[in-house]
């Protein structure tokens, strides 16, 4: 993790492939986060039923 | 027993004399125990957007546990120990971890409009914890005590000092960013972190936006 | 406002509860992000570039550190001729009236010419007669004297010649520079100078404005920082050395030192890239604001209800009610 990180170079942007990495991650996830679908307690047996 | 009912009507009743009483009875009112701490939530806190508030205090609390370590044995104990170092990476990804979910947290409070009905204070001070978070962790790479931190503080200096700042925030200065870091910074954070909670559990979660125009702020 | 006068029991009435468990999410969030962490911390460990001295610049750049030390005798450098907060010498940044560098005057006083060269070139000269000599001949020389001496040897630096460590220019009239600045340049690649800047005639010290301030007038670190891309025209704000990830956070930040009017000479409405940083201060400072006050901003604060991501967060509030419950 020591070697220098490569570049991605467009016009003006100029980002490392680690930081590219993670903000394409977090935008990912949250994409994710939208479509999965979320477990309800009301499904489990949790005895309550409202 | 004071008397003051104007309105004699449906037990309207007298206010106590006892300020401890009533500042008791404040707290009952607008953060009862079942409201802190509730066991249920409406049926529409069902998407993963909702968790990324949760796992951002979550990181914060790895984030302070490996400081608290870090800071407990010194400044050179990182660079020159291997568990040192182990604590540093530690710290290091969780601060990552910190500020991934904390923008995400905010990428869905933003879409969900959560400042609506009156909760625009609640948005605020989560922006103050953003901007309070930038400076801890400037504050946190300026005493890393490495070829890093050496050239952010020749760099910010700059920046500082044109605003005029510099004069009495040193970034040059080791003992100053360190205190910063470990001391003021962290409670500061973590005062606005539980103001923040606070004010979410005392007026619950916000509820979807009404196409009819309904919710509105 | 009205609304916060409402009792969640008034705002939830007739919204259907289910069961949901906040401390049992809260302990997975702490096992979650634990893991994370700690496989990260155990595989990709974390940054931690060696700094660099006076020392190691000293002995891989002797001319360089030469020049940079009659360049603050001379009052050339960076930081001899800055301005607030540590000397009066330079403006400093401002747009228009705003000028705020000068508002607090000079609080951190270095005076760059003594601090960096004459000074330490006292200490040594505690039991070295010749670099005494020097320093009287220096000091009693005037003002217009020294500067002769310093233009004469500053040109003959730019073709200087190094062996074994020390620095040869060609013959000249250079006064007592070159006994001084070999003085200090034996000093500096022995360690000394680093010891000598921080210490400042104390024994604790905490404050590394001195050498820091030296080291950045120099060329040695900054070619460094250029290398790993940690400088502002490269964005240097957001990254980090090595492979690992930087301050992502700092990506709007750092990238109005790459856009105009910022990078221009000439620039708009008096902003360019000499106020970069104030103006992108003020700029940033601006933004910030705006995004605490978004409640209170028109079209900002609707964008949410415009872009349907709300839409798939809430599905099960907006999905058309049906008889019997799905799975």
């Amino acid at each position: 993790m020591d070697t220098p990180a490569s570049y991605f170079h467009w016009g003006f942007i100029l980002i490392s492939l680690p930081n590219l990495v993670v903000i394409g991650g977090m935008i990912v996830l949250f994409a994710i986060a939208l479509v999965a679908p979320f477990p309800h307690a009301e499904e489990s047996e949790d005895g309550s039923h409202k | 027993m004071a008397a003051t009912s104007s309105a004699e009507g449906a037990a309207a009743a007298p206010k106590p004399k006892s300020w401890t009483l009533r500042v008791r009875q404040a707290m009952d009112r607008s953060l009862p125990m079942d409201h802190l701490l509730p066991d249920r939530q409406p049926y529409y806190v069902g998407s993963w957007v909702y968790v990324f508030g949760v796992v951002t205090i979550a990181a914060l609390v790895w984030v302070v546990v490996s400081g608290i370590v870090l800071s407990f044995f010194g400044p050179q104990w990182w660079h020159d120990s291997r568990v040192g170092r182990f604590f540093n990476s530690l710290h290091f990804w969780s601060v990552q971890m910190f500020f991934i979910f904390m923008v995400l947290h905010l990428w869905g409070q933003y879409f969900m409009a959560g400042w609506r009905n009156g909760r625009a204070l609640t948005w605020m001070i989560g922006v103050v914890i953003f901007a309070v978070s930038i400076l801890t962790a400037f504050t946190g790479y300026l005493s890393q005590q490495n070829f890093d931190g050496q050239f952010i503080a020749i760099n910010a200096k700059d920046a500082m000092n044109s605003a005029g700042i510099g004069a009495f925030f040193n970034v040059l200065n080791f003992g100053q960013m360190y205190g910063l870091h470990v001391m003021l910074l962290p409670i500061g954070v973590t005062i606005l972190v539980v103001l923040h909670i606070v004010m979410v559990r005392v007026r619950g979660v916000v509820k979807p936006i009404d196409p009819e125009g309904g919710a509105r702020s | 406002m009205k609304s916060m006068g409402e009792t969640q029991e008034e705002y939830y009435r007739g919204v259907r509860m289910v069961p949901y468990d906040l401390v049992k999410e809260l302990f997975l969030a702490l096992v979650g992000v634990g893991v994370v962490s700690l496989i990260a911390a155990a595989f990709l460990s974390s940054p931690d570039v060696a700094p660099v001295t006076i020392a190691a610049w000293a002995q891989s750049d002797p001319v360089d550190f030469v020049t940079t030390a009659a360049g603050e005798l001379a009052g050339s450098t960076t930081s001899a001729g800055y301005g607030a907060p540590y000397n009066t010498n330079g403006d400093g940044q401002s747009w228009g009236p705003i000028a705020p560098q000068k508002w607090f005057g000079v609080r951190i006083p270095v005076d760059s010419a003594n601090a960096f060269v004459i000074e330490p070139l006292q200490r040594a000269s505690f039991s070295n007669t010749d670099l005494g000599t020097a320093l009287s001949s220096w000091q009693g020389a005037g003002a217009d004297q020294q500067g002769k001496w310093l233009d004469a040897y500053t040109k003959a630096l730019a073709s200087a010649t190094v062996t074994d460590g020390k620095v040869a220019v060609a013959t000249g009239d250079y006064g007592p520079l070159p006994v001084m600045m070999s003085n200090l340049l034996g000093i500096a690649q022995a360690g000394g100078l680093d010891g000598l800047l921080v210490i400042n005639g104390r024994f604790y010290q905490t404050d590394y404005t001195q050498p820091l301030l030296f080291i950045g007038d120099g060329g040695y670190l900054p070619a460094l920082a250029d290398e790993a891309h940690l400088t502002g025209s490269l964005w240097g704000m957001m990254n980090e050395t090595g492979s690992y990830p930087g301050q992502t956070w700092l990506w709007l930040y750092t990238m109005w030192y790459q856009v105009f009017p910022f990078t221009s000479d000439t620039g708009f409405l008096g902003l360019n890239a000499s106020n970069a940083d104030l103006g992108i201060i003020i700029l940033m400072t601006v933004l910030t604001l705006a995004l605490a006050l978004v409640p209170l901003i028109p079209i900002l604060r609707d964008i949410p209800r415009w872009v349907p991501i709300h839409r798939l967060i809430w599905r099960e509030y907006y999905a058309p009610r049906k008889a019997a419950p799905r799975t």
